[in-house]
């Protein structure tokens, strides 16, 4: 179990890093970066299989069910357009060469 | 599972989640350089496999739950599959709010799950459900907006007076019922639903009266919002996975709004609470002269004895699908010792990078691409400056013309090349409605038409002249 104080702990630190990681970002790849992070917060997936797995009446079983159709629309969605993206930097990058 | 100990699947799940937030942070930072991106993605990628894996084996739901779960995920993972892959590179602005949105509406319904059971009784869980599903539901109404204005379902920005009043009592209200829910007192159903209404309303009251222009810096927001209450949710379940990657994209997409913003030269709060779109009939009485306009064949006689030519693309290149294009007028300018470069504004498109993606997708390489910085001081010495769909980045208003909407956002300074070729649909303003002074210029010409069909015809003339 998270502890209150070990949480705001945990946020602090989440919070500076995920300022770090993207600071240092050229301007090109700021779509797909938005993307990625995007499909980063497709975690909500495992939230929403929780909250899901947990329901014991049809009215929490039907909204469990939106927010896990939701969830994993964001992460696989997600993940599509970043890769898709993110595989024609690799193609002009290679291009670029020698 | 009856092998492992309450205890041990707690562990071990508690571990897999840490394991997978770090393949995201990880992940995120190999996707901040284009030659580790791919390889980013996929980091993340596993990351969510792990998580979603573990998370099916241990989460202990009763049969019918299961089924459930299962069938879910393969509904909302199976078109969202389609549609990513379907879709157009174009397009790919309104998917990202369309995917941002459904994780928040994700986020809003775990918290509508929890509050509607009535099971938490934990204040401080009450208070992190009910801001996460706030914010949550914020988020997914006004994406879905966000995609419907970008997509062109929505054409009309909807403004009337004192909007602003109306979301800040819609804000007020939302919040008083999200006081009774944490408060415990009657916070029956009605409440919840009630409360949920009113954030749902509100993204879309939000959201309704910004301009096309904005949309980018609004899907930031929102990127950032969906993380935050991803975060929040994460806090009511003990998830840390999801607290470390919500908060992680949160903070890094409130970073990437305020460059964004920054960018554009205008503070958030003036995005989001002034009605950009209004005031733009306003600048257009700055703008007197008229269009010349030039057949591609002189324009391309034109490009293909120049020095040096600076292309400009922007959205209108989006729209035509007119990259490989480009790249193609390019590659025959290369050949004849032309100097070409690609000049891209932050905010060209509907999103910043947008025309890196799309020339990356073309083939078109790195160094042949500048920033804004970069190229300025070069048009002095350009023979060319190709507009190909661009254009209030190129609005030399935003430099002089203290009555435009657009006054003090750094532009690209294509009035300074020798000659402008502007490539454009028709004589109308663009997508934010205001009047360019570029295009009037005595040393611009005008080349209207779609911008694949125009550049083809560029193509042809290029070759014609030997």
């Amino acid at each position: 179990m998270i502890d209150g104080v070990i949480a705001l702990y945990i946020f602090m630190l989440a919070a500076f890093t995920g300022y770090e990681v993207i600071s240092r970002v050229p301007v090109i790849l700021h779509t797909p970066l938005m993307s990625g992070s995007n499909f980063v917060h497709g975690i909500v997936l495992v939230g929403a299989m929780v909250a899901l797995a947990a329901a014991d009446n049809t009215l929490l079983r039907v909204i469990g069910f939106i927010g896990v159709v939701l969830a994993a629309g964001n992460a696989v969605g997600g993940y599509v357009v970043t890769e898709r993206m993110l595989k024609m930097f690799v193609t002009a990058a290679r291009r670029k060469g020698p | 599972m009856n092998v492992l100990s309450a205890q041990t699947i707690q562990t071990l799940t508690q571990l897999s989640y840490l394991i997978a937030a770090a393949l995201f942070i990880l992940g995120l930072k190999r996707m901040s350089s284009p030659v580790t991106a791919v390889s980013g993605v996929r980091w993340a990628g596993l990351g969510m496999v792990l998580a979603t894996l573990v998370t099916i084996a241990f989460m202990g739901a009763s049969p019918l739950n299961f089924a459930l779960v299962i069938a879910a995920i393969a509904i909302g993972g199976i078109i969202a599959w389609v549609s990513g892959k379907r879709v157009a590179m174009t397009d790919m602005p309104q998917m990202i709010a369309l995917y941002n949105g459904m994780g928040g509406g994700a986020a809003a319904a775990i918290a509508a799950v929890e509050l509607y059971s009535g099971n938490e009784q934990n204040v401080v869980h009450l208070t992190m459900a009910t801001i996460g599903g706030f914010i949550g539901a914020v988020s997914f109404s006004g994406s879905l907006i966000a995609f419907a204005k970008l997509q062109g379902l929505i054409t009309k920005s909807v403004r009337f007076g004192g909007q602003k009043f109306v979301n800040l009592a819609i804000l007020l209200v939302t919040a008083a019922f999200g006081f009774m829910m944490v408060s415990g007192m009657h916070a029956g159903p009605p409440i919840v639903s009630a409360f949920f209404a009113c954030a749902l309303l509100l993204g879309i009251a939000m959201t309704l009266p910004i301009g096309g222009a904005d949309m980018p810096v609004v899907i930031s927001l929102y990127n950032a919002l969906t993380g935050l209450a991803v975060a929040f949710e994460g806090f009511v379940l003990d998830n840390a996975a999801m607290i470390i990657a919500g908060t992680v994209v949160g903070s890094a997409g409130t970073l990437l709004t305020q460059l964004m913003a920054k960018a554009m030269n205008r503070s958030l709060g003036n995005v989001l609470f002034s009605n950009f779109g209004e005031t733009s009939t306003a600048g257009a009485v700055g703008v007197t002269g008229t269009q010349k306009a030039i057949e591609a064949s002189d324009a391309g006689v034109m490009m293909a004895y120049s020095q040096k030519i600076i292309i400009v693309p922007g959205y209108g290149l989006a729209v035509a699908q007119a990259q490989h294009k480009v790249w193609e007028l390019a590659q025959l300018l290369i050949d004849r010792g032309v100097n070409v470069r690609f000049a891209i504004h932050p905010v060209a498109g509907r999103m910043p990078g947008h025309m890196n993606v799309l020339l990356a997708e073309a083939g078109v390489p790195y160094d042949l691409i500048s920033d804004l910085d970069e190229i300025n001081a070069e048009f002095e010495t350009a023979d060319v400056a190709l507009i190909i769909g661009a254009n209030d980045v190129v609005n030399p208003d935003a430099r002089s013309n203290k009555g435009s909407p657009i006054y003090g956002m750094p532009i690209l300074n294509a009035d300074k090349a020798k000659n402008v070729i502007v490539i454009k649909r028709g004589q109308g303003t663009g997508f934010s409605g205001i009047d360019n002074a570029l295009f009037v210029l005595d040393q611009t010409r005008m080349l209207y038409g779609d911008a694949q069909a125009a550049v083809n015809q560029l193509i042809q003339a290029v070759k014609a002249s030997g």
